[in-house]
């Protein structure tokens, strides 16, 4: 991996000036995210995550630190310099962010216009957008007929028309409801193979970065907790932040599971037999599964299971290696009745 | 009712009215679009502060908003005779009318303009718009009808003012009403000025707002 980060973010600070005195929204930020890659940033509402995703195209400027976009520093550059590489950098919004006044197409030539794109040229573009987000007979829809996935598609394509190297994408489908959201996400995982575009993806959603990221970042408290590869901190949360989004769903369950208790977690490398099934037969003894989130991608198995052990603990000492050994990541959960 | 001589008194008068109002309109626009926008681009929160300019720029808006417009009427009589020659007909009663209603085209403009959701000023600002494309490609055209809402209520207030300067000689409907109706208790008279003028303003509203809608795609 010595590719050259397409976005890399150094000691960044924002800080904002308020009534009430000084708010640090980020506090030396430092990132770098490679081409080709799909970068999460998670965190908690208030966390600075927004401000950070603004730095990346200065639509904040930070109060310290240095965004270099492929090399180049934003702050060393003009108005027109700072515009110009805008234009390789798409953004999608939470609430879309549409021109109301506009019909679809209208709306994908937008980023054309401004850009000196002739008419003819931008439409025909336009089209071809249409096609990749799969709403080519919506062109002359106005957005306020439109759904919320169909809108954040047409906001997709419009992100696209100027042949971007990142697409940022800010809460994308935080307003939409959990199949369109799949939808939505699997459509950027599919603009990130097809057409190489780098894609960073905010969210305070861990369902969204374990569906389609490949890098997680995690930003508690203005700085950056975790980052690694979505594997590494999904499987192995070190910091007590990443833990917390980890273990958002299973954080209940855990408290009420009696003396010995297995967190297991699937991340995709075991094969799809059924192991929990396998060890009871084989041991004959019952587990208790106290609580599951896994999903099947790709004849995979994805998720995390928390099982409750047999008093012995011979056998849970073989149970523990049994699944070990099947190539799942096991760990003791450390919380009290 | 009126003999033929009253009638064409009075379609002359309606056809004061109108050109004044229009002509006015028409001018104020030219002047109070401009100063909304600069309201809204200059405000702290718009996409090139200048605090100064903007608190200046709506210390005079007040300032000429809360003056009478009768007395503005009055105040301003020296400009109206350097512009237009006369203090007295329908083309005098343009440059008071304007003067008056400019900044508050102004401040229609600015509270249209605002009504802008800012998460599409920033999407253009993510795509690399200036804010002159802003201006023009989102600012304008999303804001454009309540923009024309404003302007069918801009309309109908200049035609109210027009009407007071027949107090001053300003001509149009008003004027016949002050002359006859008042000055020589011809009540009928008065009467049908009023009823011309109020079933211009509906007009003028009814038209206003039906643009409005039909052009609103947030709606159809």
């Amino acid at each position: 991996m010595d590719a050259q980060p397409i976005i890399s973010i150094q000691h960044l600070s924002k800080t904002y000036h308020s009534k009430s005195g000084e708010v640090h929204a980020l506090q030396d930020i430092g990132l770098d995210i490679l081409p080709g890659q799909i970068f999460g940033i998670i965190g908690m509402s208030g966390a600075g995550k927004s401000t950070l995703v603004r730095c990346m195209n200065f639509l904040e400027k930070p109060t310290q630190g240095t965004v270099l976009f492929d090399g180049v520093d934003l702050s060393s550059m003009n108005a027109r310099q700072l515009n110009e590489t805008r234009r390789s950098m798409g953004m999608i919004f939470q609430q879309f962010n549409l021109l109301m006044q506009r019909t679809a197409l209208q709306n994908i030539c937008f980023p054309l216009e401004i850009s000196g794109v002739g008419r003819e040229a931008a439409r025909a573009r336009a089209k071809e957008l249409l096609q990749i987000v799969d709403l080519s007979d919506k062109a002359d829809s106005f957005p306020s007929q439109l759904s919320g996935g169909q809108k954040q598609r047409i906001a997709i394509a419009r992100a696209l028309a100027t042949s971007p190297k990142v697409l940022l994408c800010d809460e994308a489908t935080s307003a939409l409801d959990p199949t369109t959201t799949r939808s939505i996400l699997s459509l950027l995982r599919d603009i990130n193979r097809r057409l190489g575009i780098t894609i960073i993806v905010i969210t305070h959603e861990m369902a969204v970065i374990e569906e389609i990221c490949t890098h997680v970042a995690i930003i508690a408290e203005s700085r950056i907790a975790e980052c690694g590869t979505v594997q590494e901190i999904f499987t192995h949360p070190k910091t007590a932040a990443a833990q917390k989004l980890v273990f958002h769903n299973a954080g209940d369950v855990e408290r009420s599971v009696g003396k010995r208790a297995l967190r297991v977690v699937f991340d995709g490398t075991a094969s799809s037999e059924p192991v929990i099934a396998g060890m009871v037969l084989e041991f004959k003894a019952p587990v208790n599964i106290m609580f599951a989130d896994t999903r099947a991608m790709d004849g995979r198995a994805f998720g995390q299971m928390v099982l409750q052990m047999p008093e012995d603990t011979g056998v849970a000492e073989k149970m523990k290696y049994y699944l070990t050994t099947h190539g799942l990541h096991v760990e003791e959960v450390q919380y009290h009745v | 009712m009126f003999d033929s001589a009253t009638w064409l008194m009075l379609a002359g008068g309606l056809r004061d009215t109108l050109y004044m109002t229009l002509a006015s309109t028409a001018m104020a626009y030219l002047l109070g679009l401009p100063l909304g926008l600069l309201l809204i681009v200059s405000d702290k929160a718009g996409i090139h502060p200048m605090p100064v300019l903007n608190s200046v720029l709506g210390v005079v808006i007040n300032l000429l908003r809360s003056v009478p417009f009768l007395i503005l009427l009055i105040w301003v009589m020296p400009v109206t005779r350097a512009v237009v020659g006369t203090t007295i007909g329908p083309s005098a009663t343009v440059v008071p009318l304007v003067i008056a209603a400019a900044p508050f085209i102004a401040r229609l403009v600015e509270s249209s303009i605002k009504e802008v959701d800012p998460g599409v000023v920033e999407a253009a600002q993510s795509m690399g718009a200036t804010n002159a494309q802003i201006v023009c490609k989102v600012l304008l055209p999303e804001a454009k009808p309540s923009l024309i809402v404003g302007s069918a209520i801009a309309v109908t207030t200049i035609l109210g003012y027009s009407a007071m300067a027949g107090i001053v000689g300003g001509g149009g409907l008003g004027d016949i009403a002050i002359r006859f109706g008042y000055y020589r208790y011809q009540n009928d008279i008065m009467m049908i000025t009023v009823v011309i003028l109020v079933l211009v303003v509906q007009v003028l509203q009814e038209v206003g707002m039906r643009i409005a809608t039909s052009s609103d795609r947030r709606k159809n």
